[in-house]
């Protein structure tokens, strides 16, 4: 018997806010656990939540950058829900009212283009953070409580493990490139739940669905998509049923375990958040966020391959990070060649940022020394082998690349009145070489270059020097 | 409405409440008593009315994403019976594995 699987996704983003959903409580990465938090996000008896407009104008980028359509009344509801990491239980989420829904991505799998449709997303508070003991206790952080999310709930349009993985990559850009997150998951900013039925081929209604939550990354995704697929054939195969359950991805096993038998909905008794008034959304709002929003990551490619002429890897390592396609942006802005800019961003920048554990935003090299740089690389000003000291210096110092190749007389020696009586003088010396020139050996001038480096400390300009070595043995 | 004491039971697992069976029967009649006095609001004629998630006059009121540290974590951890390292310390949450 053959089976058709269906799947689909939740996906949680933390928004990029400087404070969380519904109260003041600072929102940082990393901080002391329980020092952000306040009255309201514990939920103390007499407190009133109050609703952040950063985090709405955040979702609604990502809405619109997903061809969702922004609803006009959006309410809260609560969540009911017993647990350690939420001293409320329950948490306030759009249950009825969302902010978006009817939107689509379109994914491109070994060649084929699909498009997967968004059924809705909705912004929710998020919950502490447990830590589980080997001690029998857990310990729970509330810093997270209240920090914002947006879940982006796909259509159960996905055909397989493959389509799944295409389909969070191209999610990922594309908020990523709204700059609503960091969609870091090493970092929980962006957590993925999936679920999966299978139903014999020819069947109208969908099998029974496993979600799993929480998982590490994209190949966790697919593996533990592929080993669900394999394992509910299993159950049908052998006249079992599927039961309606969470389950969890064993990273030792690459097997999938079961967590939880599923609470349906009503078990969460949802009823409308009493302390939040409605949200009426204006169009025209709307629209000042459309036209704020940065360009997308396919336009961004359009761009780089067209107008700029880089070829399409070079194109889509910039586009790694919003960071380093907007440095790229600016250099280019500030008057850098776009392909040598390329070139030194995915080479040099990015070999700096691995080898050092660094960031674009915290290293001392802005876009304009960049764009400085390959200045006077072009001009001749500086040959590329001393561009690579200037690069330690500017990159480490924030020094001017100009002002530090005329501090230390870098500037490359092109000079034909100085280099022509230089070349002379060094095939004089050296008659040998004369010789091994006559006989075709290319290693003679080589030598010869090495020889006036050595005299110019490295300044002459190689190529001039090149052309006048040949032209001086040829005539000899 | 009928408040059984299936619903009970269900509704105490799922706020992890705990009570003695010999209780159980008082807690059914509390909680009908309750839900049916609530329901006395089902005979208010409502015909023109528009419906509403809440009763105060307000809309769409936002606040600016402006960060402040209003209590510290020694005020906010009084009342949190165990702590450790300045976390809240509490039994063991995962559920226990099921594997099959």
């Amino acid at each position: 018997m053959n089976f058709k699987s269906t799947i689909g996704f939740e996906v949680h983003f933390e928004l990029k806010t400087k404070s969380k959903i519904f109260s003041p409580s600072p929102v940082t990465y990393g901080a002391k656990p329980n020092t952000e938090t306040n009255v309201i996000d514990w939920g103390y008896p007499g407190v009133l939540p109050s609703v952040n407009r950063e985090v709405y104008r955040l979702g609604i980028m990502v809405a619109l950058a997903t061809n969702s359509h922004v609803l006009p009344v959006t309410h809260f509801d609560r969540k009911n829900y017993y647990y350690p990491d939420s001293p409320k239980a329950y948490q306030i989420t759009q249950f009825l009212q969302p902010l978006a829904r009817d939107g689509y991505i379109e994914v491109e799998v070994h060649g084929k283009k699909n498009r997967i449709g968004i059924h809705e997303m909705h912004i929710e508070e998020d919950a502490g953070k447990n830590t589980h003991g080997t001690n029998g206790f857990s310990y729970v952080d509330l810093n997270r409580q209240g920090v914002p999310l947006l879940e982006v709930v796909s259509e159960p349009d996905i055909a397989n493990p493959e389509e799944g993985y295409a389909y969070l990559e191209k999610l990922r850009q594309i908020v990523q490139f709204t700059g609503a997150s960091d969609v870091k998951m090493e970092e929980g900013s962006m957590r993925v739940d999936t679920n999966i039925s299978i139903r014999p081929v020819g069947q109208k209604a969908l099998g029974t669905k496993v979600e799993m939550k929480n998982l590490n990354s994209f190949e966790h995704v697919r593996l533990s998509l592929a080993y669900e697929e394999k394992r509910q054939r299993q159950v049908l195969l052998s006249g079992g049923r599927v039961q309606l359950s969470t389950r969890r991805f064993d990273e030792a096993t690459g097997k999938t375990v079961l967590e939880r038998v599923k609470e349906g909905d009503a078990d969460y008794r949802y009823f409308p958040e009493p302390d939040i008034p409605p949200y009426h959304i204006k169009d025209a709002w709307v629209k000042e966020i459309a036209a704020s929003l940065p360009k997308s990551a396919a336009d961004r490619f359009a761009d780089y391959t067209g107008k700029f002429g880089l070829k399409p890897y070079d194109a889509n390592v910039l586009l790694q990070t919003k960071e380093s396609s907007d440095f790229f942006d600016a250099a280019v802005a500030a008057g850098a060649d776009p392909q040598l800019a390329a070139n030194w961003m995915n080479t040099q920048v990015n070999g700096y940022l691995n080898d050092n554990r660094t960031s674009l935003a915290e290293i001392a090299l802005t876009p304009a020394h960049l764009a400085e740089m390959i200045t006077l690389i072009k001009d001749g000003t500086i040959s590329s082998k001393i561009a690579k000291k200037v690069f330690a210096e500017t990159v480490t110092k924030g020094t001017s690349p100009k002002a530090f190749v005329e501090a230390k007389g870098l500037v490359q020696l092109s000079d034909m009145s100085v280099l022509t009586p230089m070349v002379k003088a060094v095939v004089d010396a050296n008659p040998q070489s004369v010789v091994d020139f006559k006989n075709g050996k290319d290693r003679a001038i080589g030598y010869l270059v090495g020889q006036i480096m050595k005299q110019t400390h490295g300044k002459a300009n190689p190529v001039a020097v090149n052309r006048l070595l040949n032209e001086e043995l040829q005539n000899r | 409405m009928e408040v059984t004491e299936e619903m009970i039971k269900h509704v105490a697992i799922l706020s992890r409440l705990e009570f003695k069976a010999d209780e159980l029967g008082e807690f059914t009649s509390q909680m009908g008593d309750i839900i049916n006095m609530a329901n006395q609001l089902a005979e208010v004629d409502t015909t023109g009315v528009a419906e509403t998630a809440q009763v105060v006059d307000r809309d769409t009121t936002f606040r600016d994403d402006v960060p402040e540290h209003w209590q510290d974590r020694d005020t906010m951890m009084k009342n949190v019976p165990e702590k450790a390292n300045g976390f809240i310390k509490v039994p063991v949450i995962i559920d226990k594995d099921d594997n099959d």
